[in-house]
């Protein structure tokens, strides 16, 4: 093992009482920290290569390993944490720009948890979710339109293509390519098994997948990998992916070593290049220029889907989307400033944009103030843990929400932050074939139903309990939330008041 | 304390409401009666009522009925309505010295119509312009509020019982086709009497026994189309909403209920296609107008009333039929109150509105 | 059959084009009207005037004749089938290309080509009879880019920043001028003549379209701009 300038991140225990030298932690291990002496007496562990995925740990027979934080005393001051240390070394090293994988490890606000819901007491009834009718169903897409009627006076059913969702949460972006086809075969099954839907981020659709086209929206990006006519038309609905909330303002790279195989094929790259889709479009250097693209790809899907338009959530997030509602995009996709990513730029991830619950709320401000809010449905993403961010977020003024991380953790992930290397243990966030095939499909999408199933029975258990049976009737009630420990300005740009008022 | 408007106070309450379909008339002190019956259900809070046909001299002008906190108010809301009306006749509103109402503010109304040069400048329909005059007293001018402004009708409420709002309004001198009445039971409220109902705008006006837990949703999506929900109260957005729809998108009042009470996707699921298509389409273009939680409203409107429930049938809801007239109410026991023997007495399904309308003839009486 | 475009908006036009059960559509009075041929498999547009912006997206085969100039983004992510400019063409010509054929006699905007890929099978060819603008061949993964350079022959016949980002494909310039300030990721070379032999249908092709004579452009040196590596931004990154 050669000198390092940092202590690892992580110690590996061996109990050798335990320890029967079977040798499974080798095998199971991507990143090589498990090996053998030469005599294979014994078993030793180069912890610098440790991610801390637990793999091994959950894969040893004897239970014979523990991986602990280094507890190695690091000299650090009150401006210098051992992690600003640490990356300095890592890049004195290599000269390189640090990437990382997963969202941000800096501790920003999370407003959800500084928001809490309503309930009904006496003046209202709520409402029991068990036995009475209770709808999370969503219809996604543009709602403004004129009232026309035939000559009999008869209503025109006037309204574009709208998604319906059987439950108010769909899974986020993330690429064939970034996720093995195992994770999206997973997603693809759990969204049609739900009745919501996936999305296949920008790289394009396995052939194997068009059968859950009706559940699928399909990603285009910068790089426009994998999208010809037939992906177009095979998905229930069109997403451009103008930026991320990892990574505002920066692109997609995949590295060569991951477009591999299927993967070179659906994306339709020669295997083994970079695939790069540096942010922006190149047909759209302004907001008329979303409109062109906005139309092309609904000239090209015959005016049969919704077109979704994502965005980062960066500081002048209110106005860009009012321009998006009024560019002829039917849903926008907000992700925030904490969202998770495959692979991003470490300072980027950690330092550009606004949280999700900031801009959700100054976007469905912002909207209602033109008059707007109707043109298009507002879908929100970036670190939704649970069942009550869903609800917060819909009382904000969410139509839907996307989750990405939480339906990685939900098949097996265990936010090692290493997705970005290509290794992963889990086979989620890998292309190599002996990792990928760890990956159980069918568990994966089971995983999948039960999360989003188990979420949906709370979302509704809050709902009845604010005398609400309808999801609708809860988006943008923002008098179903009060702030708890918030400045005057959070609670304004929130727009609820103080727990207590 | 706040008051209504600066922060949203529940009520629960009594409705009642009588209409005569061959536009016969309908004495107030009736309506007095059949509210007074249900004084459990109101606190001594607030009370009103709305009558309609009530100004037949009057009945081509808009009626204003105004609080004014003092004369100063008064005099910079008539220059304002001086400004924009031709006014025909002013006049403080009839009151008697009653004991349990007291704090009364300046009582005015006022008879008039738009004045014709104002209202071709503003490019507007007569009646957006009305609303538009209506809506700038509420909210801009400090100690005026114009709390009905529709043709041929009024709305008179107070802070207090109404039975006793009624005596004090001397109701029993006047006589229209159609009469609701409200009596208040808020959990708590600082004696604002523009927090009493009716709310009304225009001729449509608003009784409603319950709290929508959709409220927020509702006022947050109808205020992006001009309307200021300044009271924070159901009615009030109720009542914009009616409007807006109405009024504005060309809804009839059902396709207009069919938006509020929308049925269960399931119940729509098991519609006849022609029914099925009509109600989806109301239900995903005005998703954000639907209300959920209890309410049982009393809508008022030139020529009739309609009378609608929550989907799920939170609230109680009653008419009764005798001859011409039907009465609707929150209590069986008000309805007997006027009219000991009826036709025919039912309870609407929640969700689905019962509409009457006076015949045409009679309306133009 | 014929489709008069005067006063026609996109939406009407496009659908005409689609409603059209001959094979050979003829479009008059274009006039900026976008979208026109997106997503079409199977006929033959000819288009007088001219068309607006994203002409001949997704296109999926069959041929777009332009008898004038084109806009901008003409052939954003083409699948198939052939777009030929009797002109010259906006910026971002190209863009994205997975397969076919633009012929353009004139000149081409910025960033032509960008992100043009190829796999297999599908190898997308751009030729531009005269100059193309700066970036040319940007984030380029695949395909032919051909720059004639007709009409000047004294100068590169392209901007700057030629083939920035690029990993794959080629780009074949008629021209004795190289830049010196290529791209780090750009390797320029003479062509070969085997490599000069692979490209000569589509000169000829080009020169059959437009009626040049292709002894007027040859013999001339050709050079062809290939990417340095696979993985331009490999050792880019550290992994935190």
């Amino acid at each position: 093992m050669s000198m390092t300038a940092f202590a690892p991140n992580f110690e590996v225990l061996r109990d050798m009482d335990r320890c029967i030298l079977c040798g499974k932690c080798t095998r199971e291990c991507s990143y090589g920290v498990h090996q053998f002496s030469a005599d294979h007496k014994r078993l030793h562990a180069d912890e610098a290569k440790c991610v801390n995925c637990f793999r091994c740990v959950a894969a040893c027979p004897t239970r014979a390993i523990k991986i602990i934080r280094n507890r190695q005393a690091v000299n650090t001051s009150t401006n210098w944490s051992a992690n600003n240390l640490r990356e300095i070394y890592l890049q004195a090293a290599t000269g390189g720009v640090l990437l990382s994988g997963m969202g941000t490890t800096k501790s920003y606000p999370v407003y959800w948890d500084k928001l809490l819901i309503n309930a009904a007491q006496v003046t209202n009834p709520s409402i029991d979710p068990l036995r009475e009718p209770m709808e999370t169903r969503t219809y996604l897409g543009r709602s403004a339109v004129p009232v026309r009627r035939d000559p009999a006076g008869k209503l025109i059913n006037t309204l574009p293509p709208h998604l319906t969702i059987e439950t108010p949460i769909l899974f986020a972006a993330m690429s064939y390519g970034a996720i093995s086809y195992n994770a999206h075969q997973a997603l693809a099954q759990a969204a049609t098994e739900l009745g919501t839907l996936y999305n296949t981020g920008e790289g394009g659709l396995h052939r194997d997948l068009y059968q859950y086209g009706a559940n699928t929206i399909v990603q285009v990006a910068s790089g426009r990998f994998g999208v010809h006519r037939q992906y177009l038309e095979a998905g229930a609905a069109v997403e451009i992916k103008i930026g991320q909330g990892a990574k505002p303002g920066i692109g997609g790279h995949l590295a060569g070593a991951k477009n591999i195989g299927d993967i070179s094929k659906t994306r339709m790259i020669p295997e083994g290049t970079d695939a790069i889709s540096p942010a922006p479009h190149h047909d759209i250097y302004s907001i008329e220029d979303l409109r062109q693209l906005v139309y092309s790809l609904k000239e090209a899907t015959a005016y049969k889907k919704p077109i979704l338009v994502k965005i980062a959530a960066v500081h002048n997030i209110a106005s860009i989307a009012s321009g998006i509602a009024r560019s002829g995009a039917d849903i926008i996709v907000i992700d925030g400033l904490r969202a998770g990513t495959g692979a991003a730029p470490t300072q980027t991830r950690d330092n550009v944009g606004i949280p999700i619950e900031l801009a959700l709320a100054a976007v469905d401000t912002r909207l209602r103030e033109e008059g707007i809010r109707n043109h298009v449905s507002l879908v929100a993403s970036g670190t939704i843990r649970n069942s009550a961010d869903v609800v917060k977020a819909i009382a904000l003024g969410a139509d839907a929400v996307a989750i990405g991380t939480a339906a990685l953790v939900a098949m097996g992930c265990h936010m090692c932050h290493s997705c970005h290397t290509g290794h992963c243990n889990w086979g989620i966030c890998t292309q190599t074939p002996e990792l990928t095939k760890r990956l159980d499909p069918g568990a994966a999408r089971d995983a999948l139903v039960h999360l989003v199933g188990g979420w949906t029975h709370e979302i509704k258990e809050m709902m009845g309990g604010m005398g609400i049976n309808s999801i609708e009737t809860l988006r943008g009630n923002r008098l179903m939330l009060r702030g708890i420990g918030l400045t005057d300005a959070e609670l304004k740009i929130l727009g609820v008041m103080h727990a207590g008022q | 304390m706040l008051k209504e408007g600066q922060i949203r106070i529940p009520s629960g309450c009594a409705i009642s409401g009588v209409i005569d379909l061959e536009g016969g008339g309908v004495c107030g002190e009736e309506m007095i009666r059949s509210i007074s019956v249900m004084h459990d259900r109101s606190n001594g809070l607030g009370g009103g009522f709305a009558g309609y046909g009530i100004y037949p001299q009057y009945k081509n002008l808009y009626a204003f009925h105004v609080f004014y906190e003092d004369q100063s108010a008064r005099e910079e809301c008539e220059k304002f309505l001086d400004r924009h009306f031709d006014i025909v006749n002013l006049s403080k509103i009839p009151t008697r010295k009653h004991p349990r109402i007291t704090d009364a503010p300046l009582l005015w109304r006022y008879f008039l119509t738009p004045l014709a040069t104002k209202l071709s400048h503003s490019q507007l329909d007569e009646r957006e312009y009305v609303v538009r005059c209506v809506t700038r007293v509420n909210t801009r001018m400090k100690g005026a509020h114009i709390f009905s402004s529709g043709k041929n009708m009024g709305v008179f409420k107070a802070v207090g019982f109404p039975e006793d709002v009624g005596e004090f309004f001397r109701l029993e001198e006047y006589e229209g086709y159609a009469w609701t009445a409200h009596g208040r039971y808020p959990t708590n409220t600082p004696g604002w009497w523009g927090g009493a109902h009716p709310f009304a705008l225009l001729d449509y006006s608003v009784v409603h026994n319950g709290e929508i837990s959709s409220y927020d949703a509702n006022r947050r999506f109808i205020e992006m189309f001009g309307y200021k929900c300044s009271l924070l109260t159901d009615t009030e957005v109720i009542t914009y909403v009616i409007d807006y729809l109405v009024r504005r998108e060309g809804l009839s009042l059902l396709e207009a209920a069919n938006v509020m009470a929308a049925p269960f996707w399931t119940t729509i699921a098991q519609q006849e296609p022609e029914r099925r298509e009509r109600l989806t389409f109301l239900r995903q273009a005005y998703s954000s107008l639907l209300m959920t939680g209890p309410f049982s409203i009393l809508v008022g409107f030139e020529g009739g009333l309609m009378a609608l429930n929550d989907r799920l049938k939170l609230r109680s809801m009653v008419i009764g039929e005798r001859g011409s007239r039907v009465c609707i109410a929150s209590e069986e026991c008000a309805i007997r109150a006027i009219s000991p023997e009826l036709d025919r007495i039912w309870s609407p399904k929640g969700g689905e509105a019962a509409i009457f309308r006076c015949k045409e003839e009679a309306q133009c009486q | 059959m014929k489709i008069d475009a005067h006063h026609m908006d996109y939406l009407l036009l496009n659908q005409a084009v689609r409603r059209q059960t001959d094979s050979e559509v003829e479009i008059d009075h274009c006039l900026g009207q976008r979208f026109i041929g997106t997503g079409l498999a199977n006929k033959t547009l000819v288009i007088n005037g001219v068309p607006g912006n994203a002409l001949g997206a997704y296109l999926d085969g069959g041929r777009i004749i332009v008898r004038g100039n084109a806009q901008d983004a003409t052939g954003d992510t083409m699948n198939d089938g052939e777009i030929i400019i009797h002109g010259s063409s906006g910026d971002a010509t190209g863009y994205s290309m997975r397969g076919g054929l633009i012929l353009v006699k004139g000149n081409a905007g910025y960033r032509a080509g960008i992100h043009m890929k190829s796999y297999g099978e599908k190898s997308p060819v751009l030729v531009v009879g005269g100059a193309a603008g700066s970036f040319l061949g940007e984030y380029q993964a695949g395909g032919l880019i051909l720059v004639l350079g007709i009409g000047c022959e004294d100068r590169a016949p392209y901007g700057y920043f030629c083939g920035t980002g690029m990993h794959g494909g080629r780009i074949v310039v008629r021209s004795d001028h190289i830049p010196e300030n290529l791209p780090d990721q750009v390797a320029a070379s003479d062509l070969t003549p085997g490599e000069l032999e692979q490209i000569m249908p589509h000169i000829h092709r080009y020169c059959e379209t437009f009626g040049i004579d292709p002894q007027s452009l040859l013999p001339h040196r050709f050079y062809v701009l290939t990417p340095n590596a696979k993985n331009p931004y490999q050792r880019l990154y550290a992994m935190n």
